[in-house]
């Protein structure tokens, strides 16, 4: 992990993988709550942490060079966020070509896989999913579609995800869900927050 | 409430934002200069977190149905105050430049902002502020995500707050003038590395100019294209205000108040202090100067 200054008020934690993500922004989040971190945000993405609003920088950077986040796998185990997934998405026969696989055999693996929220962005409440391997990552579509429906679930490069709400989008669509991931007068907002485990269990269509 | 008569080419209900949800993926948003609408609001009794209107370039008109105190602050504009033809009142009371100051409007007033004589936003507080439902915490219009009351058009009528304060005690503030070009703190990093030496040069030793298609969301300048020492996709990471990203095509885009929360493009270096480019409009030269330049 290396430590990169952004501006005067915030910090770049450069990590090395994924896993060491999760863990950074878990321990950050912790040192945050017991008051030994000053942040107004603490941004997990793909493979860097963002604090931003830290008073200090340059004090935090050195202390953070201090500290050793616990391993990911040794967090207290959450139950996972069910999302009741049909698989009807247009895109299926793409992804079945990409992955040398039968339409069935493809939603199979989605079904099984044990996805993780690794950040969110884009929109508010969409999530970045991690938990497929990185040889079954897809391109996007070559021109994105003007409008990607609300509950859309879809793969893009070795993510998967959900639209909170409809916009115009080049992820690749597999399936669709009613879940509401995204309501203002919730607490947390978003349903899908960093470090959330989450399975795409199959709903039948109701027709 | 007011009622808007006429909404202008912008206008939306601001306050100091949402911060605290970019994990979520929700922006800041929030007024492009915050101490501007935060002045707006001590000049008329509100806390300084109160929502208000931020009005680009056109100005607008707007009716009270009560009486109100209003004060206006960043560009310099042209206020005018009508009301209903009573005793021998004048109808029309026009009172230029009057920014920077508490104004009493009687009730059934109408408020006419004109154009700024130079930059391009003003900041509208009224007593008691514009009570809108907050959305996490904000009254703000966010254009990027939706988040918050969609802008302000012809028609709409917005609820006012109780007055919590009295009006300031001032004849007069000093707004600061709008520069004809700006010179703006930048810091390399976080992937200053991403581009060539030359590339830094050009930053910082170039004229850019602020294009049209700049918005809340981002300043997009025009000038030197800047080279990249590294090809390839930078996977997304998370944004600050006043980050300057690269695009691929080499032109920077200073991010302000409605930035995305991350971005797969790299980030040569961050501004120090954006509000500036809140009043900077379409052509206005931008220079970089840094720390060690």
């Amino acid at each position: 992990m290396r430590i990169r200054p952004v501006g005067a008020h915030a910090l770049l934690l450069d990590c090395d993988d994924p896993d060491q993500v999760q863990a950074w922004r878990a321990e950050l989040w912790r040192r945050r709550e017991t008051g030994e971190l000053t942040a107004t945000e603490i941004v997990p993405a793909a493979a860097t942490v963002l604090l931003d609003g830290v008073p200090d920088p340059a004090g935090a950077a050195a202390r953070i060079a201090g500290w050793t986040p616990r391993p990911v796998t040794t967090t207290a185990a959450v139950d996972p966020v069910e999302v009741p997934t049909v698989y009807d998405g247009e895109d299926l026969p793409v992804v079945a070509g990409h992955w040398a696989m039968t339409v069935p055999e493809v939603v199979d693996r989605l079904r099984r896989t044990e996805f993780r929220v690794a950040f969110c962005g884009f929109a508010p409440g969409f999530a970045y999913l991690t938990g497929l391997p990185a040889e079954l990552a897809v391109p996007r579509l070559a021109t994105p579609r003007p409008r990607v429906p609300a509950g859309a679930v879809a793969l893009a490069g070795p993510y998967a995800g959900i639209y909170p709400t409809a916009s115009p989008g080049g992820w690749l669509l597999v399936g669709r869900t009613d879940l509401v991931l995204f309501d203002v007068h919730a607490d947390p907002p978003a349903r899908l927050t960093p470090g959330t485990p989450v399975r795409l269990v199959s709903r039948e269509r109701e027709e | 409430m007011i009622e808007v008569l006429r909404a202008g080419a912008l206008t939306t209900v601001q306050d100091q934002g949402r911060p605290g949800y970019a994990h979520l993926g929700v922006p800041r948003s929030g007024a492009l200069d915050p101490a501007a609408l935060r002045l707006a609001n001590r000049l008329v009794g509100n806390p300084e977190g109160a929502a208000g209107l931020e009005i680009t370039l056109t100005g607008c008109e707007l009716r009270f149905d009560h009486a109100a105190c209003v004060a206006l602050t960043g560009a310099e504009v042209e206020v005018r105050i009508h009301r209903e033809p009573a005793g021998h009142r004048p109808p029309d009371v026009s009172r230029p430049g009057d920014v920077g100051r508490p104004l009493s409007l009687p009730a059934g007033a109408t408020l006419r902002i004109g154009p700024p004589r130079a930059g391009l936003r003003t900041w509208l507080a009224v007593s008691g502020g514009i009570d809108v439902p907050p959305v996490l915490g904000s009254r703000a219009t966010d254009t990027l995500s939706g988040l918050g009351p969609p802008p302000v058009r012809d028609g709409d009528r917005l609820p006012l707050g109780e007055p919590v304060g009295h009006p300031a005690p001032v004849d007069v503030t000093v707004a600061p003038a709008v520069p004809g070009e700006l010179r703006l703190s930048l810091r390399p990093g976080p992937r200053h590395d991403w581009f060539t030496p030359a590339a830094l040069d050009l930053l910082f030793g170039t004229a850019y100019q602020v294009s049209p298609v700049s918005n809340r969301v981002g300043a997009r300048l025009t000038g030197a294209a800047l080279p990249r020492a590294v090809t390839g996709e930078l996977p997304s990471e998370g944004l600050v205000l006043g980050a300057v990203q690269v695009p691929a095509d080499g032109q920077p885009l200073i991010f302000l108040a409605d930035h995305p929360t991350t971005g797969g493009y790299p980030v040569v270096g961050v501004v120090d202090d954006v509000t500036p480019l809140a009043q900077a409009r379409p052509g206005t030269t931008v220079r970089f100067h840094g720390p060690q330049r």
